[in-house]
């Protein structure tokens, strides 16, 4: 178990490493320039000189790379051209959004998602399991961006739950600023509930049908018991290893979102600083989210292990 | 008469209407006893096995006639009455050992599973009693087994750990459903000499299901042949084997694969 976790966390580092690799030269090679985006078409060839010099653009790419990434590790994400201050404090309010937004909708996912499944499977072709397989279906062919519209809609201008447009911080509190974040979770993990559901509900069937379940019943267990006691651990398996994955949909749900609901969050930020040739600003986003996403597949990972024994060790 | 079966029939759904698995079975077992039922692939032997365990699925499963267990008829119980019973005074053995425990449970949980289901024991109790039925059921390092999962033990030792959790409540009757025939020959040997000790031991009934009446007649007193469905011929073992009735009969014995060969996969009664 040790050693897999060593191994598991330098393959972790190694991925990390090449998604800054790939994050450098892709934003490198692209065309376009961050000084005509500064100065101005009209700039003359000194005058764009001495801004790359400035910039340190006239380095060699390696040179530049490693100059970013030793920043990178000590915490120094570089300044960004545009808006001359720190990328990490231009940042910082961006990604506590769009951060807490993911979090959230994972955190959704799974309290809508798990309860109904199991009760989906449990009375399986019963009157909850046949609507919510109707609502699934809807569920999962609506976008997230038209679920966000719809919600904004209907909670924002029909009922006034919230008001569609206004900003609140982190600094308003954390009740009033997770209920601005609810909507716009909730749009990100509609679909992606109805995908779990969905998965979970097969999974316990597909399990309920084992041979170790009639052993369970011939020791005299019931459906309900055999379901949390033997059932559910087993059909939990596949599911982990799918929310896994869903973490990097809800990133790029997230940031398509924010736009429906106006949150300045990531999304704008990377639209805008894309279009500014904003390299270091572009780059620590992505950096950031390719962070996170491999993150939490390594954590996945662990889960599978400590939920299945059988892979321990391997 | 501790289990009287009468006439019973099982019936179920089938893409051309109705199919009687089992057609007219009767049979008796007398506390201790030891019989045997035989028959090839799809005779019902698995399926009366099943039934008299409460196994089959009520919704969709027509099961009538009647299943006598110490004077109470079981086809009559609710299915929480029912559960009273399974694991308690009637428990099975399957045929397939690899799949019929639980990957991700330890080997302790499941062969105390009965005791946190029927009774009050606490945990050190339900341990000390486990290890007492794994050790009668061939396992003697049951300390070290308590903490693994299934798939660190092979096909024979998985199948020890059912008969152990089978046995932790010490059940009136043992339903052993083709439990040697996923197994090789000489792994089959020693399960066999396993529930004869069992036997002596326990002074259990068992009711053995196999398709070979050379493994029956190693451990049963008296043998029930059945075919499509219905009993065929019934006596004692050595009188069937010896002197067999029916046609059918003599083609099971001649059919028995000799020690030498190795058997090929088992089939479902």
């Amino acid at each position: 178990m040790m050693k897999t976790l060593v191994k598991r966390g330098m393959l972790l580092i190694a991925t990390l490493l090449l998604v800054t690799i790939l994050a450098f030269v892709a934003f490198s090679i692209i065309p376009g320039d961050p000084t005509s985006s500064i100065l101005g078409v009209e700039a003359t060839g000194e005058q764009v000189a001495a801004l790359r010099a400035k910039l340190g653009l006239d380095l060699p790419i390696w040179q530049r790379y490693l100059q970013w990434l030793g920043g990178l590790l000590t915490g120094n994400l570089g300044e960004s051209y545009n808006y001359a201050m720190p990328v990490g404090q231009l940042l910082a309010t961006c990604v506590t959004h769009t951060l807490t937004l993911a979090g959230l909708a994972f955190a959704l996912i799974v309290v809508i998602s798990l309860p109904l499944g199991i009760v989906a499977a449990r009375y399986e072709g019963g009157v909850v399991d046949r609507v919510l397989t109707i609502l699934n279906q809807i569920t999962m062919s609506v976008p997230n961006f038209v679920a966000g519209i719809l919600l904004v809609y209907l909670f924002g201008l029909v009922l006034h739950l919230f008001q569609p447009g206004a900003i609140v911080t982190p600094q308003a509190g954390w009740g009033p600023y997770l209920w601005y974040m609810l909507f716009p979770a909730l749009a990100v993990a509609l679909p992606r509930s109805a995908m779990t559901v969905k998965m979970l509900r097969g999974s316990i069937l597909r399990e309920m049908g084992q041979d170790y379940i009639r052993t369970a019943y011939s020791k005299g267990n019931s459906k309900t018991s055999a379901l949390w006691r033997h059932v559910l651990r087993n059909a939990m398996i596949p599911v982990v290893t799918f929310l896994a994955m869903t973490v990097a949909d809800i990133m790029a749900g997230s940031i398509v979102v924010e736009q429906v609901f106006g949150i300045p969050g990531l999304g704008k930020m990377l639209v805008t600083s894309i279009g500014n040739r904003d390299y270091p600003v572009v780059q620590a986003i992505v950096v950031l989210i390719a962070t996170v996403v491999v993150v939490c597949n390594f954590a996945a990972d662990l889960l599978y292990r400590v939920m299945d024994p059988r892979l321990r060790g391997r | 008469m501790m289990l009287q079966v009468e006439h019973l029939k099982i019936t179920f759904p089938h893409a051309t209407g109705h199919f009687e698995a089992v057609k007219d079975f009767s049979l008796t077992v007398e506390e201790g006893q030891v019989i045997g039922i035989v028959g090839e692939s799809g005779s019902g032997k698995s399926m009366t096995a099943h039934a008299i365990m409460g196994l089959l699925e009520r919704k969709h499963i027509q099961v009538s006639g009647s299943i006598r267990f110490q004077g109470v008829e079981l086809l009559e119980l609710t299915r929480s009455q029912l559960r009273a019973y399974q694991g308690k005074e009637l428990s099975i053995i399957f045929q397939e050992p690899m799949t019929s425990l639980n990957p991700t449970m330890k080997i302790g949980v499941q062969v105390e599973e009965a005791l946190r289901i029927h009774t009050k024991m606490n945990a050190k109790e339900r341990k000390a009693r486990a290890l007492e039925a794994m050790a009668l059921a061939g396992l003697p390092n049951g300390e070290a087994l308590y903490h693994q999962y299934p798939h660190q033990l092979s096909g024979g030792m998985r199948q020890r750990v059912m008969i152990a959790a089978a046995l932790v409540l010490r059940p009136r009757l043992l339903i052993a459903d083709e439990p040697t025939t996923a197994l090789d020959v000489t792994i089959q040997a020693q399960i066999l000499d396993t529930l004869k000790e069992i036997k002596r031991k326990e002074g259990i009934a068992i009711l053995f299901i196999s398709h070979d009446l050379g493994v029956i007649r190693a451990l049963c007193h008296h043998v029930v042949v059945m075919q499509q469905g219905e009993i065929v011929e019934a006596g004692p073992i050595e009188q069937v084997f010896h002197h067999p009735q029916q046609e059918y009969t003599q083609r099971l014995i001649a059919s028995r694969p000799t020690r030498t060969k190795l058997k090929a996969g088992g089939s479902h009664g």
